[in-house]
């Protein structure tokens, strides 16, 4: 455990409606301006941790900690000037312009029965831009295609101005020149505003710029530590369950593929 | 890119909407079967009771009756996520109507702490349907609108078997009344009812224009809300809740009248944008010019006879409910 540790999780279960464990006494902690890594495969419980981290699913059992205080104590309109949750994908049922989704994320902030002002307006603007997607600003949500979705609601996220931004798959219907984009705007908000980011990722050259990798397999934590520590063979073989998962080292960065 | 902000959008969809109201209201009380001389309705008998205890209780009727159709109609739509929805076609309507039946055909014409029995029993019918639709509907987290639609479809067909089977077994005077609810008429005299009503929707409709802003997060996404600050589940129950209050005091009073919370939101909607904070105002102002032009028509339309204001709604409608169906690209989920 870190001594600067503000966000802390401790022996974290969950199960869905009777079903087997599906996260399983998972401990992790996040430092303040660090971006973190979640991987592993499909069903290993990545998506259901980040849920719960992001206040939308209560833990069977154990604690998760916001500045030493459980987070479902915390005020949910606070809590949400701390946190910010992007989905793998987000379905609008109305063909709201993308502007207005953006200017959504000043919410928390807002006094009771008050509009966003052009302060607000400016900010979702802003985030529109560290997003990468200015240009879409008065195009409607729903005429969009998926990568250019999650780009907006990256920057609804943003506009929350959030210490931690928790990211489930956010490069999945990216293309590779978005993909670079984002890991950039991410580190740089790490630089500039000591964003921490919590990353669900099966895009594992993504993640070696990252602090730490947590890999997990079957609900539970496999592997933690520094990308070049857990970006390994034999680790990632036993994490996937495929005997073929091959890595080269190549300068600080890991290349990982599979063999057909 | 300069953007009006919101405030200012909902400052002027609101001045516009309530001219269009006040002019609306004009209209109501200037067109009808009999001709009323306005200059002479202090003076003449005849004209003072033909405006007070009918012309003006009926365009009253019309502006809380339509502003409460159409305020829930949007506030369904966000809540669920469905464009389509209305307390007509999820049903809402057909409870309340079934509610009120029972209650007629019992004969429980009592009123507690001023409040009719009707509305009592009307309200626990809409809220019932509303908490059926619902329950089918939402299958683990996701709220499926097929099955949304479908149930309401269902629960509609079931209460209306439910009053017609009352209707049947119950006497002719009874029956009769109860055939006005089924097809939604505003057909009242005297101001009493009215009073009574505002009674009771006027802090409804207030409190559910103070979920607009929380509505307006639901409609985006039910996570983004969440993790936004929304209490999902407390909004839900309190919007359920409310919509159920309105309907069934609306239902109880004018009958199950069709659409009208499906048109005008949607007419909003095209006019000033998604945003539910102007929405949901806007189809309160609207909503009520929309029900009251329609009953002012329904007044003149044939020259022999008055039809049931329903009539005229579900006539116009109907077909806009095909038109947004055919138009569901523009939709995501539907």
């Amino acid at each position: 455990m870190t001594p600067q540790a503000w966000f802390e999780v401790r022996h974290l279960d969950y199960a869905y409606a009777s079903g087997p464990l599906v996260v399983r006494d998972l401990s992790m902690s996040v430092a303040p301006g660090s971006m973190t890594a979640v991987i592993g495969a499909n069903g290993s419980g990545k998506s259901t941790l980040i849920r719960m981290l992001a206040g939308l699913l209560k833990p069977g059992a154990g604690t998760i900690l916001l500045d030493g205080v459980a987070l479902q104590d915390w005020e949910p309109r606070l809590r949400a000037r701390q946190i910010a949750y992007v989905p793998q994908s987000t379905a609008v049922a109305f063909p709201f312009p993308a502007l207005d989704i953006v200017l959504s994320g000043r919410t928390p902030y807002l006094p009771r029965f008050h509009f966003e002002d052009t302060a607000d307006a400016a900010k979702a603007m802003e985030a529109l831009e560290a997003a990468g997607a200015a240009h879409l600003a008065d195009r409607c949500f729903t005429s969009l295609s998926g990568g250019e979705r999650q780009m907006v609601i990256l920057a609804r996220a943003l506009a929350q101005e959030p210490r931690l931004l928790l990211l489930d798959e956010p490069s999945s219907s990216l293309d590779l020149k978005h993909r670079a984009n984002l890991i950039r705007t991410l580190a740089r908000l790490r630089e500039t505003k000591r964003l921490s980011v919590l990353m669900i990722t099966h895009d594992l050259q993504l993640t070696s710029s990252f602090d730490q990798i947590l890999a997990m397999r079957c609900g539970e934590v496999a592997a933690a530590g520094a990308p070049q520590e857990v970006l390994r063979e034999d680790l990632l073989r036993d994490v996937y369950g495929d005997p073929n998962v091959r890595t080269e080292r190549r300068g600080d960065r890991t290349l990982v593929w599979v063999d057909l | 890119m300069t953007i009006e902000p919101v405030g200012a959008r909902v400052v002027k969809a609101l001045a516009i909407l309530t001219l269009v109201l006040l002019a609306s209201i004009a209209v109501g009380l200037a067109v009808g079967s009999q001709h009323i001389e306005l200059s002479r309705i202090l003076s003449d008998p005849f004209s003072h009771t033909l405006f007070f205890r009918l012309r003006l209780p009926r365009v009253l009727m019309g502006l809380l009756i339509g502003a409460s159709l159409a305020v829930t109609g949007g506030a369904l739509q966000a809540l669920f996520r469905n464009p389509l929805a209305d307390p007509y076609t999820l049903g809402v309507s057909g409870g309340g109507a079934l509610g009120a039946s029972i209650a007629i055909a019992m004969g429980w014409s009592a009123r507690v702490a001023g409040i009719p029995l009707v509305f009592a029993a009307s309200f626990a019918g809409a809220m019932l349907a509303v908490t059926l639709v619902r329950t089918i509907a939402r299958s683990g987290a996701v709220m499926l609108p097929g099955a949304l639609l479908l149930s309401g479809v269902v629960v509609n067909l079931i209460t209306a078997a439910g009053v017609l089977t009352i209707q049947y077994l119950t006497d002719p005077s009874s029956a009769l009344r109860i055939l006005r609810w089924l097809i939604g008429s505003l057909d009242i005299v005297g101001l009493d009812p009215i009073g009574r009503m505002l009674l009771v929707l006027a802090p409804a409709w207030l409190a559910l224009l103070a979920f607009s802003r929380q509505l307006n997060l639901l409609a985006i996404d039910e996570d983004t809300a969440a993790t936004l600050g929304v209490n999902v589940r407390r909004c839900e129950t309190m919007v359920h809740a409310l919509c159920a209050l309105i309907v069934g005091v609306t239902v109880s009073a004018g009958g199950a009248i069709g659409f009208v919370g499906l048109i005008v939101p949607h007419a909003v909607r095209l006019l000033f944008g998604e945003d539910l904070r102007i929405v949901l105002p806007g189809s309160l102002l609207l909503g009520a010019a929309f029900l009251i032009l329609a009953d002012a028509l329904a007044r003149t339309a044939l020259p022999s006879n008055e039809l049931p204001v329903g009539a005229i709604t579900g006539l116009l409608g109907g077909p806009v409910f095909l038109w947004l169906l055919r138009r569901r690209q523009h939709y995501a989920v539907l």
